[in-house]
């Protein structure tokens, strides 16, 4: 754990200390390769399967990339056939178009000879010819087809609620994380301590009585019924007062002789200084936001106000799951939030590297 | 940071500029859930519909089927219903029904075609409300893959005897299995309503003298007994049950070729049209008998007015469009929906599909209807049966993975039902 | 806490941080900070400077008290409440039957001998899987922070693909694993390939409770792994000098710099996945539906199956059984806090 204090500039001139390659080091690529193949894996399996079609998402074993059967025209046939590669009784292998099927015995055609008699084998003996086709219906269907599938409205509620949701949720944790480590008030501790314990409590479990407080003050089907319970967070008070104990006092006091005023020391240097507390709890909220979906369930019912989340798990039904949907809907919401992660988590290390400050 | 705040309060500003809404007309709302493409073939509809009546716009809020089961019921009670919903706790949110009789011109027209399913949506005691009409009826019932049996070598059952029992099926469908090496000879869905077909079927009356559920009887301890078996020696799909919370199916498996016969119901249609096609011969054959007859269960999902819509009058004349015989006939051509209506019955319905497979298998189900024990439709028009299917369906994989012993499982149902019902008083 | 100087800090003026701004709003959202200055300034006159203090807590304390403490209330008026009416003035009152119900057990350690068998279990539950799931990240997420904290190649792609899994949603995490561990998933193919014997792994109890545990840690250390980070790198990075000075090794530099150093840290990070873990919910109901059997099921999905899914549903006995829940977790913060006091504020 030795001279890790690098800027970005030595970040890139790598083992620039002229250490040589170490078993620390060996461990460490190990590691990392281990650790993406696990972290990284399933989410590539996610994309891939997204563009599977409903025959191929259920599919044994599960294949890793989108296979379809390859589909030929053939002669004398109005619709495209599907190929098979044929094990015939002599060994020799070709393939045939299938016209169709009856009980175990296919009825099959060389699409090189259509007015050849037909063949006729055993089902067993034929093996389907697949070939890496994506299904870029999954993707069609709800952004344009579906009507009742409004994609550009949830994505616009969606952005909504996160965006609202996580600038108020900055403003007033990052208030009330201030006053709880930088003042001294009667009951300070008492706030904190109900702060912290009482907000442990998750919605799921109160979810009736805040459904009750929710419709009498009119917040049923708005956005703001969505936004507003969840703000005060346990995690962001805690987060950044834990932080901000750690701004010395002096440089308030400083301000202070300055002649400014407590509103202006929050704004001018707490926040700043607090940015990279602000930025982990702005990756937090964005990311719980966008994929909250208990909770918007139960105050939106109409769909002009849906958010991403609860638009698509519409397609789960009482006794079917569109899967492919519901995949291929859970690649395009993952998109937007990647983009802020990457914005975001710049801030988090180069934050606290430039101001050394802890 | 302050400047991420800011960016994201410009964001919100841009964004918050809501379009106004016209109130020329009257704005009514479906809450509805989806299985398959009915949302789109209802949408087809109404869209018709509101180009012949411009002073009615229908909204449809597709909504998880979940949000139907455990959201709804609250909204309703709070009085933030929608207009109509589509519902399938039928009997359970009865009380928030509108009775559309004074709205409807001809009342008599749903007495006659829906007349059987209506008290399916009636309180205890009322026999004269009509609350709206089943978007489909269902029927439990088998399926087999034929394909796999012919391979096997094995005889179909079914086709040499009319009374099947399901001892029989479980003894050929494992010779299937063993025989070509398939991982599950049987499966069925998770869901307390499934397993009560085979529980009447083996004798169970899941009512007392009294009219109070209970599940205290040899019929069905036997099928419990029979059906926890067959999990632990693995003729039953050994992972749906114990793994699931809700419903759980096999789709997957039986679109594989993975499994030889799923207990499954008439809805699966429309998906194994496109998940198997004709990759292999899938077919329905008649529930299998006990005791206590060969009956499957019957069930569906009913589009109902609410009571406390603001605009009655408009939600019957939607609903009366809706249910009229040729809408309701295109609605389940284009959903392999069964009907629950007569003179669909009547005139049977040319379901929208070229798979033979998909006809023949709906034509069984349809054909299933008459063989339906009295029981199975008691159960199924019984205000709480979700309670006691709930808790079967619960308490009975608790005794699969040796949490409970099997008779134990069964008085934690009847408890639970009991509980549950002391409280609604 | 470190001894860090504080004339390193040179707080930036305002127009600079809010360059890039475009020129409309820029001057609309300094004029709202100002305007809210022009409003304090008077009100700090009159309280003095520690009352602004409630100022500043104000607006959590709103929301906290219109949406959390108001509706917690609320909650405890429906513990002791029966029936299955919605509003609580048509609930009649049942003093603490519903608490009764809840303790009644012939034997406290056998659920299947109490009448709520399925909370008891929850509890049991919940507590293997708090144990489990909380070491298992503060461990991971410390050793990735670590790694990351060396000089590597790509750390930003690293430190990404680390942190990926925390953006999916709960459900969208069950369901690629629940593809992972199926009888016929990616892992028994894996296996298969290696030579070994497909499994049934979430149907077996144990092994089910460490895929839950395994899965949650997968899909949150990201975050932790972020915090820990960002207290590594506050680390002045004098001390090592010093310390290598002194002739201390490796091993000697992370025990005696690094771990007291990240302390407060580590609280943080222990406090935070404490709080995330108790209320596990969507993510284990996707992936085994706290099967097999009642195995995974822990006490937030009693709570919600029991108010909320159950057909006929029961808000009073589950109000009674979130009241149990808040109680102790209002117990485990009061400890953890007096434990950090010790051990980080020193």
């Amino acid at each position: 754990m030795q001279a890790d204090r690098i800027s970005l500039g030595q970040f890139l001139s790598l083992r620039s200390g002229g250490k040589r390659v170490n078993t620390a080091d060996a461990l460490t690529y190990l590691y990392l390769t281990i650790g993406t193949i696990l972290m990284f894996g399933p989410v590539l399996w996610l994309v891939a399967s997204s563009f599977k079609t409903q025959a191929g998402l259920v599919k044994y074993p599960p294949p890793l990339l989108p296979y379809q059967q390859v589909q030929v025209e053939v002669e004398g046939y109005d619709e495209p056939l599907p190929l098979f590669a044929v094990t015939q009784e002599d060994g020799s292998a070709r393939e045939l178009a299938q016209v169709r099927r009856v009980g175990i015995e296919a009825q099959m055609v060389d699409p090189a000879d259509p007015d050849a008699e037909r063949i006729k084998i055993n089902i067993r003996q034929r093996e389907p010819v697949e070939e890496v086709k994506l299904a870029w219906e999954n993707y069609l269907d709800p952004l344009v087809e579906l009507e009742n599938f409004d994609f550009f409205t949830y994505l616009k509620n969606s952005l909504l609620v996160t965006s609202i949701a996580t600038a108020i949720t900055l403003i007033i944790n990052s208030m009330a994380a201030f006053a709880l480590s930088k003042y001294r008030f009667k009951g300070r501790d008492a706030i904190f301590v109900l702060f912290i314990s009482t907000l442990m409590i998750p919605i799921t479990v109160i979810l009736v009585p805040v459904f009750l407080v929710i419709t009498s003050i009119g917040w049923k089907n708005n956005l703001w019924g969505v936004i507003i319970p969840g703000a005060a967070t346990p995690t962001g008070i805690f987060l950044l007062r834990q932080y901000m104990l750690t701004i010395p006092d002096e440089l308030l006091d400083a301000a202070r002789i300055d002649g400014g005023s407590e509103w202006h020391i929050y704004w001018r240097i707490i926040l700043p200084l607090a940015r990279p507390a602000l930025a982990v709890l702005a990756i937090f909220s964005v990311m719980w936001r966008w994929n909250d979906f208990l909770w918007p369930l139960i105050v939106l019912s109409q769909n002009d106000y849906f958010t991403l989340q609860v638009g698509l798990n519409a397609f789960q039904g009482e006794l079917q799951i569109q899967w492919h949907y519901v995949l291929a809907m859970t690649v395009v919401t993952l998109l937007p939030i990647t983009l802020v992660f990457a914005f975001l988590q710049r801030f988090i290390t180069t934050g606290i590297a430039t101001t050394g400050m802890k | 940071m302050r400047r991420i705040m800011a960016v994201l309060l410009i964001l919100a500003v841009l964004l918050s500029a809501v379009p106004a809404f016209s109130q020329d007309m009257v704005e009514l709302r479906i809450r509805w859930y989806d299985d398959g493409n009915e949302g789109e073939v209802l949408r087809d509809l109404l869209d018709r519909f509101e180009a012949d009546n411009p002073d009615i716009s229908v909204e449809i809020d597709t909504v998880p089927y979940r949000a139907i089961l455990e959201n709804l019921p609250l909204d309703l009670a709070a009085g933030e219903g929608p207009d109509m919903a589509r519902v399938t706790d039928l009997g359970g949110l009865a009380e928030y029904y509108l009775d559309m009789t004074p709205y409807l011109s001809d009342a008599d027209y749903w007495e006659e075609n829906f007349g059987p399913f209506l008290n399916w949506k009636r309180l205890p005691g009322d026999d004269s409300s009509i609350p709206g009409f089943m978007t489909q009826l269902t029927i439990t019932g088998p399926f087999i893959n034929r394909t796999l049996f012919e391979q096997a070598g094995v005889d179909v059952p079914s086709d040499m005897s009319d009374s099947v029992t399901w001892d029989e099926w479980a003894a050929a469908s494992v010779e299937v299995a063993e025989a070509l090496e398939i991982p599950y000879p049987m499966a069925m869905d998770r869901s307390g309503h499934r397993f009560a077909g085979p529980a009447i079927s083996s004798g169970a009356m899941y009512f007392d003298d009294m009219g109070h559920p209970t599940v205290m009887d040899e019929g069905f301890r036997d099928m419990a007994e029979r059906f926890v078996n067959w999990h632990l020696d693995g003729t039953m799909h050994p992972e749906m049950w114990p793994l699931s919370e809700g419903y759980a199916g096999a789709n997957e498996e039986f679109a594989n070729a993975e499994l030889v016969f799923y207990m499954s119901g008439s809805w699966q249609v429309g998906q194994f049209s496109e998940q198997i096609g004709d990759a292999f011969d899938w077919q329905t054959v008649p529930n299998p008998c006990g005791p206590g007859g060969c009956t499957g269960m019957p069930g569906g999902a009913a589009l109902v007015g609410i009571a406390s819509t603001e605009h009655p009058q408009e939600v019957a004349r939607v609903m009366e469009y809706l249910a009229q015989q040729e809408v309701l006939g295109e609605f389940a051509a284009r959903t392999l929906f069964i009907p629950a209506h007569a003179g669909l019955s009547a005139s049977g319905v040319d379901f929208d599909t070229d798979l033979q497979l998909a006809k023949d298998s709906l034509g069984v189900f349809v054909g299933q209807v008459g063989t339906l024990e009295q029981i199975a439709f008691d159960l199924q028009a019984y205000g709480f049966n979700r309670a006691v299917f709930d808790a079967t369906r619960d308490r009975l994989t608790q005794a699969m993975v040796g949490e409970l012993t099997i008779d134990e499982a069964i008085d934690r149902i009847q408890d639970d039902v009991d509980t549950a019902l002391a409280e609604q008083g | 806490m470190s001894a860090s100087p504080p004339q390193v800090i040179q707080p930036k003026p305002a127009t600079r941080l809010l360059g890039f701004v475009d020129p409309l709003t820029r001057p609309a959202l300094l004029l709202l900070v100002s305007a809210v200055d022009r409003v304090l300034t008077p009100i700090q006159r009159r309280v003095g400077i520690d009352k602004m203090g409630y100022f500043f807590v104000l607006p959590n304390l709103l929301i906290f008290g219109i949406f959390v403490l108001f509706p917690m209330l609320l909650n405890f008026y429906y513990a002791m409440t029966g029936g299955t009416k919605l509003f609580p003035q048509d609930r009649p009152f049942v003093g603490l039957d519903n608490f009764a119900t809840l303790f009644d057990c012939e034997n406290f350690t056998q659920p299947n001998s109490c009448q709520e068998d399925l909370f008891w279990r929850g509890i049991f539950n919940t507590i293997i899987y708090v144990i489990f799931q909380v070491s298992g990240i503060v461990f991971f997420s410390l050793i990735t922070a670590l790694v990351l904290n060396r000089r590597i190649i790509a750390r930003g792609f690293f430190r990404s693909v680390f942190f990926y899994p925390v953006l999916l949603s709960p459900v969208v995490v069950a369901l690629i694993w629940k593809w992972v561990l199926q009888y016929e998933g990616v892992l028994n193919g894996i296996i298969e390939i290696l030579g070994g014997e497909s499994k049934r792994w979430l149907l077996d109890p144990n092994w089910a409770m460490f895929w839950v545990v395994f899965v949650s840690v997968w899909a949150l250390m990201g975050f932790y792994t972020l915090i820990l980070l960002a207290g590594l790198q506050s680390i002045p990075p004098e001390l090592y000098e010093a310390s290598s000075i002194d002739g201390a090794n490796g091993w000697q530099d992370f025990r005696f710099v690094t771990m007291p150093l990240l302390m407060p840290t580590m609280f943080v990070v222990l406090v935070l996945s404490l709080i995330r873990a108790v209320q596990m919910f969507d993510q284990i109901f996707v992936l085994t539906g706290g099967g097999p059997g009642t195995r995974t099921q822990l006490m937030v999905q009693y709570i919600y199956t029991t108010g909320f899914s159950n057909q006929i549903q029961l808000f009073g006995l589950s109000a009674a059984a979130s009241m149990v829940l808040g109680v102790s977790l209002l117990i485990l913060t009061l400890l953890q806090l007096r434990l950090g006091n010790q051990s980080s504020l020193a």
